[in-house]
């Protein structure tokens, strides 16, 4: 059999993300099961990202797993000089599966063709980290009882945000879905992704700032505005409070919508949203161990 | 010299690489290796074109290309047109056509992609022939027609 790697959200077919939220939804419910029992994972953290890795490890842990690895190259031979391309053939003979995640983008597609063990992009630089888009579907998922015919509102850095371009790729694999992108014209949605809705006959709508319209979002998913991607930094100024939500904002929402975040955030959601029963970003992480369990168990064809 | 002239006169058996955009002529000299050669080679630029404006053209004696040499001439002047001359006649007039893939002949224009920090063959889908917009299949950046550089 040949094996699987989940390097890009779109290496998975929509049958894949289905199989993901139903097992994501069985761990949730049982998250301690010994399918990995015996076998080993490396976590390679070439670049430092707590958050990801004690999630990845969680899972692991959870599923009975053992794991080598590290969680900064500097601590690690890399710093030595040793190669990607040698780190990963070295790995490959010790362990049954590769977490990695890398400041290079590109490098975990090549890593799954040196590997000869199955590999799960933990994040290459600005390119992608698939994990988070399957935890965010599976956020929506069990907020709306459906990823079909959702409305979402994606809000602030949509030009160099990934996380925002993968979740625009994978829900539009699924029925009447709506888009609606609030950001600063600087930060606007990249033309290719227009053009992809566009040929895929799905609706979306651009706005530069949060008017009534939101009373119609399903989910609203935050992004953080970050005063480096912006070349004149008077821009920066003039934008930088107007993509802050606040409690007030979300008088008129639905009683369903939710507002996920990638995390961390900075000030981009106002700490008096976070008593509201909008409020779904810490959750959102929360699932994030759930559904990497279930990455794991498909990628490694034990569930 | 007039165009036709430039053309098609003075080689016996070779090539007449035509509608060459003129600013990317020493490109195409450059890919082909053309500079090392031993054989007749003339050349001619700014020369006007209505399909471009200005065009360059090149003549080589005795040479035939294809493969991968056709896949680089159609990647930095996809307009261009090939003439195969037997004893003096042109017998052929070939069109370029790009690729679905590149591999290993363009420098991926992302400077962190991993391509361009390890030595690994690069590899693009053609996602677009006209401009040509090419997407590596690492970092999955769109490397477009004016910022292709051949390796
Ligand atoms: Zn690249």
């Amino acid at each position: 059999m040949e094996k699987r790697d989940l390097i890009s959200i779109t290496d998975f077919s929509k049958a894949d993300y289905l199989r993901i939220m139903e097992l994501a939804a069985e761990f949730e419910a049982n998250p301690n099961q010994e399918l990995l029992k015996n076998k080993v994972v490396a976590t390679l953290f070439f670049e430092p990202s707590t958050r990801t890795r004690l999630s990845f490890e969680t899972a692991i842990n959870r599923l009975s797993g053992r794991i080598i690895g590290f969680s900064d190259s500097s601590s690690s031979s890399v710093v030595k000089g040793e190669t990607l391309h040698d780190t990963i053939r070295m790995v490959s003979n010790y362990a049954d599966m590769i977490v990695m995640r890398h400041p290079l983008e590109g490098s975990a597609r090549y890593a799954s063709e040196v590997a000869s063990i199955p590999v799960i992009n933990a994040g290459d630089g600005a390119n992608q980290h698939p994990s988070q888009t399957l935890l965010d579907m599976y956020s929506i998922k069990k907020t709306q009882g459906s990823l079909d015919n959702i409305n979402i509102f994606m809000v602030g850095d949509l030009k160099y945000g990934r996380t925002v371009h993968s979740l625009l790729m994978a829900m539009s694999e699924f029925e009447n879905p709506i888009f609606n992108f609030i950001a600063p014209p600087e930060l606007a949605m990249p033309d290719e992704y227009k053009r992809f809705l566009k040929s895929k006959n799905i609706r979306y709508f651009e706005h530069t700032q949060f008017t009534d319209i939101i009373s119609e979002a399903d989910i609203i998913y935050m992004t953080r505005v970050q005063k480096e991607r912006f070349t004149d930094p008077i821009e920066y100024e003039k934008v930088k409070n107007v993509y802050i939500l606040k409690k007030k904002m979300l008088k008129n929402t639905k009683p369903t919508m939710k507002i996920l975040h990638p995390l961390p955030r900075v000030n981009e959601i106002h700490p008096d949203v976070d008593a509201s029963p909008h409020a779904y970003y810490f959750t959102q992480a929360l699932n994030g161990v759930f559904t990497r369990e279930a990455i794991i168990s498909h990628i490694m064809g034990v569930k | 010299m007039d165009n036709r002239a430039l053309q098609v006169s003075a080689i016996k058996e070779g090539t007449v690489i035509d509608h060459i955009p003129a600013e990317r002529l020493f490109d195409v000299i450059n890919i082909l290796g053309l500079f090392n050669s031993l054989e007749m080679i003339t050349f001619g630029t700014n020369l006007d074109s209505k399909q471009l404006g200005k065009k360059g053209i090149i003549k080589v004696a005795n040479r035939f290309f294809q493969g991968e040499e056709i896949d680089k001439i159609a990647l930095i002047a996809p307009h261009a047109k090939l003439n195969i001359i037997k004893d003096y006649e042109v017998i052929e007039k070939r069109v370029v056509e790009t690729p679905s893939e590149i591999v290993s002949i363009v420098k991926c224009f992302n400077p962190k992609c991993i391509t361009n920090h390890e030595k690994i063959k690069t590899r693009f889908s053609v996602v677009s022939n006209k401009p040509i917009e090419l997407k590596c299949r690492y970092c999955e950046k769109i490397t477009y027609e004016n910022q292709i550089e051949i390796v």
